[in-house]
């Protein structure tokens, strides 16, 4: 399925980083990463897919928002059809 | 493909302008469990009702986690409780409610409505014995919500339902007097009850509905609000346009959660509720969507216009986004539950009539308002009556919840706590309608043609 994470908070070094490998050791695959710095904000948009990880999709977005609260950023994972649906006709 | 300003406009929407799905609500048809024993009927409407909505809330939670929006409530509506009861031989349906109530502790579900009577043409043996349970049943329980649908556009006014409604509703905020009244912020007295309303207190699962389904009601007033704050002094043209297209985006993401819900927990979709339903957390106010379109004090000169275009423009917007509307869909008014008619009640400018008319042209009536400890039954039936009577001759739901609370007077406030909020304490007019309610009979059903 796929899913969009989204990661904001104040830029440092390694935020791409981390966020990658917690999404590998959980088989998430990137397709697109689109990122800007926003106001000295860090603000990154991946669109992943997760049919390959063994975690059911609310237990892994539990667990990037668990990520963000260590790291002291927001990072959701969210399926991606609820932006279609509200974006688009 | 997505753009990140789309994505990061929904996230600000959910963070900062309170937008969530309000409730989904699970209905459930208990026509199966009538039983002559009225404690055999309870049993089979606890296990029914606790067989059907097991996984409700968990499978709400975890949409909640994928999709990474709130739902604020899981609910379960039923099949009025007066016509599974009319087959026990019992004086009182008090029995049927605990049973409601224990089923909805069990589910972990907030709110379960349904300890209904419809009776806008005439009443059951059944409906007089439901009517009369409602204090009790409202003191015994914590989370079953009542309703009796007193008239319709094709009946009429049932008066004599009026003229008991009005005493119901006066015993029970005597019985629940310990918390303000707070029974009768559960009980709600309709003209067009609709058969599929997602929201409380006047959820009930009708008769021409399925065994079971789901209904999502949405939300967004603050979204809304947000959206106005950028077309500040343009033309209603553009405000309305401004309106649709949130109410569109709202509204596709209520229908996208329903049918994902229906999918997982084996139930039939059925409709999302197209509504703007306020709470009293700052931000989150119909009242200010009506003020941001230029008025000083919602309640003001105007209000009833404001309404009415953000009420069609809201139904508009949603129209498109989902495949089944229904419900109530429109914009709610309840003063208790929204910050700005709070503040609007008590500065004076927000009045009882003010209300009264912008129910004319909105969802659903005289919603979660506080009148003076003292006020008789029949000042309450006839203001019943009256709202009652909107809704017969201009084909459109509208309803009464109103807490006469005991002790308290013009300038007290009731607080009820969570989402119902507090209610500053509204005049009534002190002249007496009691020989008008004491009439009884029907209103008869008005003349659908020679509009004026």
């Amino acid at each position: 399925m796929k899913a969009i994470v989204t990661v904001v908070g104040e830029d440092r070094v390694g935020i791409i980083a981390e966020v990658c490998t917690l999404l590998a050791a959980h088989q998430v695959n990137v397709l697109d990463i689109s990122q800007t710095v926003m106001q000295d904000y860090f603000t990154m948009m991946m669109v992943v897919d997760t049919s390959a990880s063994p975690l059911p999709l609310a237990e892994l977005a539990q667990t990037m928002d668990k990520k963000g609260e260590e790291m002291g950023l927001s990072i959701r994972l969210q399926r991606a059809d609820i932006f279609k649906a509200m974006h688009r006709v | 493909m997505l753009s990140m300003k789309d994505i990061l406009s929904t996230q600000d929407m959910i963070d900062k302008r309170h937008l969530d799905i309000r409730t989904i609500t699970m209905g459930i048809s208990l026509l199966d469990c009538c039983h002559e024993d009225v404690n055999v009927c309870a049993t089979k409407v606890y296990d029914k009702i606790t067989r059907r909505a097991e996984n409700l809330v968990k499978t709400g939670e975890e949409i909640e986690w994928e999709f990474g929006i709130p739902i604020v409530n899981k609910r379960i509506s039923v099949t009025p409780i007066a016509l599974v009861g009319n087959t026990c031989n019992t004086d009182s349906y008090v029995p049927l409610a605990i049973a409601m109530d224990r089923a909805a502790k069990e589910c972990g579900v907030n709110f379960i409505g349904g300890f209904s009577a419809l009776v806008q043409k005439g009443c059951t043996k059944g409906d007089w014995i439901l009517m009369d349970s409602i204090p009790e049943a409202m003191k015994v329980t914590e989370r079953v919500c009542a309703s009796v649908n007193v008239g319709s556009t094709k009946a009429g006014i049932n008066m004599d339902a009026v003229a008991k409604m009005g005493r119901i509703i006066k015993k029970t905020a005597e019985i629940t007097a310990d918390n303000d009244g707070l029974g009768c912020a559960k009980l709600v007295v309709f003209a067009n009850a609709v058969e599929d309303n997602p929201f409380m207190a006047g959820a009930f699962h009708g008769v021409g509905e399925p065994e079971c389904e789901l209904n999502v009601g949405v939300s967004g007033p603050g979204v809304v609000y947000h959206a106005l704050q950028s077309v500040k002094d343009q033309p209603f043209d553009v405000v309305a346009e401004t309106i649709k297209k949130t109410a569109f985006r709202i509204t596709r993401m209520g229908q996208i959660v329903g049918v994902e819900a229906g999918k997982r927990l084996n139930v039939p979709f059925g409709i999302v509720d197209l509504s703007l339903a306020p709470t009293p957390a700052v931000g989150d106010s119909v009242a200010r969507i009506l003020e941001e379109m230029g008025l000083e004090v919602c309640g003001t000169h105007g209000t009833t216009a404001a309404l009415a275009l953000l009420n069609d423009a809201v139904k508009k917007g949603g129209v498109m986004a989902s495949n089944h509307v229904g419900g109530l869909s429109g914009a709610f008014i309840p003063v208790s539950e929204d910050e700005g008619m709070i503040a609007a009640a008590e500065s004076g400018v927000l009045t009882l009539d003010k209300l009264e008319a912008m129910t004319c042209v909105c969802s659903v009536g005289l919603d979660m308002i506080a009148v003076p400890g003292d006020t008789s039954a029949d000042t309450i039936s006839a203001i019943i009556a009256d709202e009652a009577a909107i809704g017969m001759v201009n084909s459109k739901t509208t309803a009464v919840r109103i807490i006469p609370a005991p002790g308290k007077v013009v300038g007290d406030r009731v607080e009820m706590g969570g989402l119902l909020g507090s209610a500053p304490v509204m005049p009534v007019h002190a002249e007496s309608a009691a020989d008008f309610i004491a009439r009884g009979g029907r209103i008869p059903a008005p003349l659908q043609s020679l509009k004026n």
